[in-house]
């Protein structure tokens, strides 16, 4: 009696399984159609620039001038953080002359650019959503289109130019930022002098490249996360849960996006 | 809309000191009242947590909720993060000496003392702070919590005090994994782009008895940080479904703030204790 009552369970659990899997696929198929779908009607209204001038300066406002205190804070711990994890190649070799080129490259190449996008796709990504995703469920975005007010022009524009433009410039700031936490802890805690901490930033080994290669990857950075965060934040169902769950698959999907996209600029880039 | 939602330009004016002073008071006394309900918040836990019984079938559904789920999200990102920490260090080590014969062992002692925690855990940040602030925030909004209150049930020991062991043990576990991912993928890179045999590459030789307690410190730190920080996030919502929105972004920012703070205490006091 046991046998037949096995049988078909085995093929309905394997069934199961691969019904999971396409499923799985099939979403993630939908996720990324809808951001190209929403980049390219982006791109559109950007050939003849169509954006709504004071909501693109208010976006500005909320989403770069009061990030800047996190960023800046982020920025002086993580330089610190590197001279620290530094410090022992550092005195093995006892090459602190070196340590100013150590720090700046890192610095310069990965470490500001990513955890500068990681705190911006914190917060300000992460805010957009829920803000588009409450106006979703609200039905406001359905009361523009109703008004014949593209959404897009209106709320999209101006929040994805504000994020790439956040990011960008925030990246600058933490370049700035995180040299200056590197110095003071390579002279508080390593004893190396700021004067030779700057010798080594200025040295010759380090180039124009390397300051570029990290702004070009924030610029990356800065498109994933208004991509993801706008196309999430439309695409709430579901009343208020559903915003907490856009939120949630907006920060996932910026995060394993900002680190595969650093891999394939970094080999790009080389 | 308030006065701090205009513009600077179209702000009523106000004197610049007293404005600046405003600020700096303001900034003070929210971060003074917000440390000390973290606090308050992480003592209660830490209450309920010695005088209670656990409910074994909470704490296996928040452990498979936060560890299990994470486990794609955190193999997918420091594989990649291996790869690219071997690729750019190999790429400088070829400009200065092209000597890749440390590269393996350096690398291990870097994931071990710092790297694989503090990447991890800012990864688990966004994971698991946001899916904890999310829930909380949803529960406090639609008065399930008070709800709790009502049946003299404390929301700390009910939903926090889960919440916070499943985080302790499933972080470590979790970054013992992501670091011995990136690791492999960090062998590989430099097998295929710099041709390190793999023998040469996995070595334990740099790392140190400091370098393990280091990395084991805080493993503990971000696993308490992480659901503490999001839980206290999630359990202060007000304002609605957009209420819980923001709680989500306090709560990823803020824990990856306190990841940032402990990784630099951890590591200054570590860099005392055990000199290089």
């Amino acid at each position: 009696m046991a046998e037949p009552a096995t049988q078909p369970n085995v093929a309905s659990s394997l069934g199961a399984t691969l019904a999971d899997i396409g499923a799985s696929f099939l979403s993630v198929a939908e996720t990324a159609g809808g951001m190209g779908l929403l980049f390219g009607k982006v791109l559109r209204r950007l050939a003849p620039p169509d954006i709504d001038g004071p909501e693109l300066r208010r976006t500005l406002h909320k989403m770069a001038v009061r990030s800047l205190p996190i960023v800046v804070v982020t920025a002086i711990f993580t330089g610190a953080i590197t001279v620290i994890q530094a410090a022992p190649i550092v005195t093995r070799f006892q090459a602190t002359g070196l340590l100013g080129w150590g720090a700046g490259f890192s610095i310069f190449r990965e470490i500001a650019p990513l955890l500068t996008a990681l705190m911006i796709s914190g917060r300000v990504g992460a805010n957009n959503t829920a803000e588009l995703g409450t106006m979703v469920v609200t039905e406001q975005v359905d009361a523009l289109r109703a008004l014949a007010i593209d959404p897009i022009s209106f709320l999209v524009l101006p929040r994805f130019i504000g994020i790439v433009t956040t990011l960008f410039v925030m990246t600058i700031y933490a370049d700035g930022v995180a040299l200056v936490g590197a110095a003071l802890a390579a002279d508080g805690l390593l004893g190396v002098s700021p004067v030779s901490f700057m010798n080594g930033l200025t040295g010759g080994l380090l180039g124009v490249s390397d300051v570029l290669s990290g702004l070009v990857k924030s610029l990356v950075f800065g498109l994933m996360i208004a991509i993801s965060s706008c196309y999430f934040g439309l695409a709430t169902t579901g009343g208020a849960p559903g915003v907490g769950r856009s939120v949630n698959a907006t920060v996932v999907a910026s995060a394993a996006g900002i680190f595969v996209l650093d891999y394939f600029v970094s080999f790009l880039l080389g | 809309m308030s006065d701090s939602a205009l513009p600077l330009s179209r702000r009523p004016r106000e004197g610049f000191i007293t404005a600046t002073l405003r600020l700096i008071g303001t900034t003070a006394m929210e971060l003074a009242l917000a440390g000390r309900d973290l606090f308050s918040v992480f003592a209660r836990t830490l209450y309920f947590l010695t005088t209670r019984r656990r409910d074994r079938a909470t704490l296996m559904r928040q452990a498979f909720e936060m560890g299990n789920r994470s486990v794609f999200f955190l193999v997918v990102t420091m594989g990649f993060i291996g790869t690219i920490l071997i690729y750019q260090g190999g790429l400088q080590l070829k400009r200065v000496v092209p000597d890749f014969s440390q590269l393996g062992a350096n690398f291990l002692q870097l994931l071990v003392r710092d790297i694989a925690a503090s990447i991890g855990a800012l990864m688990l940040a966004t994971r698991i702070g946001a899916g904890i602030a999310a829930e909380l925030g949803s529960m406090v909004v639609t008065e399930q919590v008070d709800a709790l209150r009502m049946c003299s049930a404390d929301p700390i020991d009910f939903l926090v005090v889960p919440r916070f062991v499943a985080g302790l043990v499933m972080t470590g576990f979790l970054i013992v994994l992501g670091g011995a991912v990136a690791f492999g993928a960090g062998a590989l890179t430099a097998h295929i782009a710099f041709e390190v045999p793999f023998e040469v590459f996995m070595t334990a030789r740099s790392v140190r008895l400091g370098d393990l307690v280091t990395g084991a410190a805080k493993c503990v730190a971000y696993g308490a940080a992480i659901p503490l920080v999001s839980s206290y996030c999630g359990l202060s919502t007000f304002g609605g479904s957009e209420g819980v929105g923001w709680a989500t972004t306090r709560a990823v920012v803020n824990s990856s703030l306190a990841i940032l703070m402990l990784n630099f205490f951890i590591s200054g006091v570590a860099l005392l204790i055990f000199p290089p």
